[in-house]
């Protein structure tokens, strides 16, 4: 366990005092793994990476309690230790923090059958935009009291708040774990894992690219073996550990398997998130999720371009975000991508409703850096 | 007419000066009637009166009138109308929810949702099924059934209990602990805001675009919205499950053994725990085959394919062997497994047989502290005088304390409530929440007090008033007001300061 370091609240609270007086933008920064991603921030960065370690983590209780800027690897490090994990796969990569890790919300293949960051996120402490300490949720699986104000903080880009302290619940490491692999088509790999997703079977990983499926089971020795024989049987070849290993860790870094790394800056991808079942939109590099991730390379709908101003929504769509659209989903221009600055688009109901819970938690705009792609 | 809806604002809902509902409603209900189905509006007295509590009885009143729709288009209407009357607006479920957060009054228009009861499409391959709010939580999984899926989520009044309440209280039930909450199991709503602007949040998708509202919406107790469609998440349903019973000589074993069964890297699909006095008197009324001479029993389930099922039975019994476990049975087939869980669901009528009335209470805990709490508890129930049976959702740390009483001996139903905050003052001091599945609704307002400070109770207030600027919908509950929380006396101390010396106490 890491030693206290709770002093690194007031200088937090003070730098957020500080920029609400003055009329200044702050944006939270760890480690800086994620600063490719989201909308290109605007204002100050606020170094996180003091406010950091493990506060409480009793592995009976499933639970365990962090700093923001406590390194992802040393958590996971420390949960491994005791057989137990988090359960959503977030993107490790080198420097991430914990605060960063819920701020961006991303989850690894797990996500489609143990659900993601906001699904493990028990509570928070954060610091709203007038520096108060707010504390919502708790460390206990069942709570119903107030309004559920902390798994919005999954994937809100720290626009309501600084994240101080965050609370998990994890899940035992999995006793065995193996992957298979059949050759088929992204149309007829959709339709299969869907399929198979709905049998009882102890799946855990659910991904497409390079014209193969690949099935991950996860579980019990027995469970996992037995599931192994029902699926040979239908044609599914076995996987080695090691390049199992490689990929579903790739598909959890986004480090695309199967194509060359050297080309991930040069080809600009989209993420798209669908109804698991939906139709294979063209230029497909790569499904996760059992269909409802999906890794579009940019080329086969033309150069996304930022359009429009950032603050104009629906105008400003790209063609790929329209698809999303009528598919049931949405997409965003991933890392680095030079449409990085178009908006989430919203429909002007919601778009209403997230003005106004900015204004609750942030009258001052302290945390309106553009991150979030919402302004 | 004014309800206090936060740090001292207050709404008047007689802007409208053309019409003044509440002093003449006719206008507004000829109105209603015009835009509901012919049956639709119910305004007499005697119709009333069925609507007057929902499943916390202790607290009735009377609505002002109840309104049936059976379409979206209907809800919308009713609520524009209302919105338009400064009236306030109380959706209701099934009303069995524990809480009182349907709770009507005498001002306000309570919203019926139990006719908005279609299943409008089972996608057996995506697993989602789209429906109504109405419909009964049992009937999605009965509609499922043929796909070989089902709705997790299964609170104990699953038979009765409607997904839109379910959606608006984020339920539980003896599964959560593997399967999760409602929150977890719900993909999308669509609904209207108190004015009648309609929202979509969420789909079909895991993830929205944007901020997660859909979580907000989750447990909002019909505070932030009405909703008139619901997205949920099919499961398949497992092949197999197998209980096993243990009993235990004293609370901390059985206690000890839950830890122990968690820290053997083992997530069962239902991990129960009884005291003496509830295994008792579930015993005398079902004859469950449980033990009388135990402390406590647990009850351990798993489910998943044969071989999964066999594996964990036999690591569970093997750590109830390990803690002391006095007997231990395990289900042999269906039947027995039904048997041996029959008395756990049959635990709160049990008690109910043994006492007159008996107050249930809705803490959650982190685990470790289980033996502290229940000690606290039985100390409670020496100094209040009433007797508490506890059963216990032992996997995920939520305490269902039953305090009995009697509502005819004066006082006792003051002491029970006395009791009961008592009881969630303690789950609150060991780092838990005054309620894991049923809600805040009336009933714990007070507590509400305990567990969040001033400026969090003012967040709640402001996030109210994004989504329901006019205070309309289902005003008064889930949140206390800070008054009361001062009136109360109860104001929480958080983090070591003084809460706001600034604000003024009234």
């Amino acid at each position: 366990m890491t030693e206290t370091r709770e002093p690194a609240v007031a200088r937090l609270r003070d730098a957020v005092l500080a920029a609400a007086a003055s009329g200044g933008v702050l944006h939270a920064r760890g480690g800086g793994s994620k600063d490719g991603l989201g909308g290109t921030p605007r204002g100050e960065p606020l170094a996180t990476l003091e406010h950091a370690g493990i506060v409480d983590y009793d592995p009976a209780e499933l639970v365990v309690t962090v700093r923001a800027g406590t390194p992802l690897a040393e958590l996971q490090a420390e949960l491994a230790a005791h057989g137990q994990m988090l359960p959503f796969e977030p993107p490790d990569w080198p420097g991430a923090t914990v605060g960063g890790m819920v701020a961006c919300g991303l989850a690894g293949p797990r996500r489609a059958f143990v659900g993601g960051v906001r699904d493990a996120l028990l509570g928070v402490r954060l610091l709203d935009g007038q520096a108060r300490v707010l504390q919502f949720g708790g460390r206990v699986m069942k709570n119903v009291a107030g309004f559920d104000l902390f798994r919005p903080q999954a994937g809100a880009w720290g626009r309501l708040g600084l994240l101080l302290e965050l609370s998990f619940r994890l899940l035992p490491q999995p006793q065995a774990e193996r992957t298979l692999a059949l050759p088929m088509a992204a149309e007829a790999a959709i339709e299969q894992l869907n399929r198979l997703a709905g049998q009882p079977l102890p799946m855990s990983g659910a991904a497409w690219f390079d014209g193969q499926a690949l099935l991950r089971l996860s579980g019990s020795a027995v469970g996992v073996d037995a599931a192994c024989r029902q699926l040979a049987g239908e044609g599914w070849d076995a996987v080695d550990a090691v390049t199992a290993t490689a990929i579903w860790q790739a598909l959890r870094r986004q480090e695309l398997p199967g194509a060359d790394r050297s080309d991930k800056a040069a080809v600009p991808l989209w993420r798209l998130v669908l109804p698991g079942t939906a139709e294979p939109v063209p230029g497909t590099r790569c499904i996760d999720w059992c269909g409802a991730l999906r890794w579009i390379d940019d080329a086969a709908h033309g150069q996304g371009r930022p359009a429009g101003a950032a603050t104009s929504v629906g105008a400003s769509t790209h063609p790929l975000q329209r698809l999303a659209a009528s598919l049931g989903g949405h997409a965003t221009p991933w890392r680095d991508h030079p449409a990085r600055a178009l908006t989430v688009s919203l429909d002007p109901a919601r778009l209403l409703l997230h003005r106004r819970l900015f204004e609750v938690f942030d009258p001052h705009g302290v945390f309106a850096n553009g991150r979030l792609g919402i302004a | 007419m004014a309800v206090a809806v936060g740090a001292g604002h207050r709404i008047d809902f007689r802007h409208n000066a053309v019409m003044d509902p509440l002093r003449d409603p006719a206008p507004l209900f000829a109105a209603l009637a015009g835009v509901l189905p012919p049956d639709g509006l119910l305004t007499a007295p005697e119709q009333l009166g069925p609507w007057e509590c929902d499943g916390l009885s202790l607290y009735r009143q009377r609505p002002l009138a109840v309104a049936l729709p059976e379409t979206a288009s209907q809800v919308q209407a009713v609520l524009r109308l209302c919105h338009g009357a400064g009236v306030p607006v109380i959706a209701r479920g099934a009303g069995t929810g524990l809480a009182g957060g349907a709770l009507p009054r005498d001002d306000a228009l309570l919203l019926s949702l139990a006719r908005l009861k279609r299943i409008l499409r089972i996608d057996p391959v995506a697993r989602v099924a789209v429906v109504e709010p109405g419909v009964r939580n049992a009937a999605i999984s009965e509609a499922a059934a043929p796909h070989g899926l089902y709705y997790a989520p299964d609170p104990s009044s699953q038979i009765a209990c409607s997904i839109g309440g379910n959606v608006a209280e984020n339920s539980g039930g003896v599964h959560c602990l593997k399967y999760g909450l409602t929150v977890h199991n719900v993909l999308g709503v669509r609904g209207f805001l108190a004015d009648g602007t309609p929202v979509r949040i969420g789909g079909e998708v895991p993830e929205d675009a944007g901020l997660d509202l859909l979580a907000l919406l989750t447990g909002s107790e019909g505070l932030l919205a009405v909703i008139t469609e619901v997205t949920v998440r099919l499961l398949p349903r497992p092949r197999h499950a197998q209980v096993v019973m243990a009993a235990f000589a004293s609370v901390d074993a059985a206690g000890d053994a839950v830890a122990g069964i968690i820290g053997a890297g083992i997530i069962p699909a239902g991990l129960e725990m009884m005291d003496a006095l509830a295994t008792r008197a579930v015993e005398d009324f079902v004859h469950a085959g449980y033990p009388l001479d135990a402390a406590a029993i647990l009850l351990a389930e798993s489910d998943g394919t044969a071989e999964e099922v066999a594996d964990e039975i036999a690591r569970i019994e093997s750590v109830c062997r390990r803690f002391g476990a006095t007997s231990l049975v395990t289900s042999q087939n269906e039947a027995q497994r039904l048997q041996l869980w029959a008395g756990r669901k049959a635990a709160f009528p049990a008690v109910g047989r043994i006492t007159p009335d008996y107050y249930c209470m809705d803490g959650t805990i982190p685990k470790k502290h289980l033996s502290a709490v229940l000690r606290r508890i039985g100390e409670l129930s020496k100094q209040h005088g009433l007797a508490c049976a506890n059963v216990f959702h032992a996997g995920d740390g939520n305490l269902h304390p039953l305090i009995f009483y009697d509502a005819n001996q004066p006082g006792d139903v003051e002491r029970a409530e006395a009791f009961g905050l008592d009881i969630l003052r303690a789950c609150v001091a060991v780092g838990g929440t005054i309620t894991g599945e049923h809600g805040v609704g009336v009933e714990k307002l007070d507590a509400m007090c305990v567990q969040f400070s001033t400026d969090e109770l003012a967040a709640f207030h402001a996030v109210k008033h994004a989504f329901d600027p006019a205070g309309l919908l289902n005003p008064g509950k889930a949140v206390p007001t800070l008054h009361r929380c001062a009136e109360v006396g109860a104001m929480h101390v958080h983090h070591g300061a003084l809460p706001h010396p600034e604000l003024p106490r009234f």
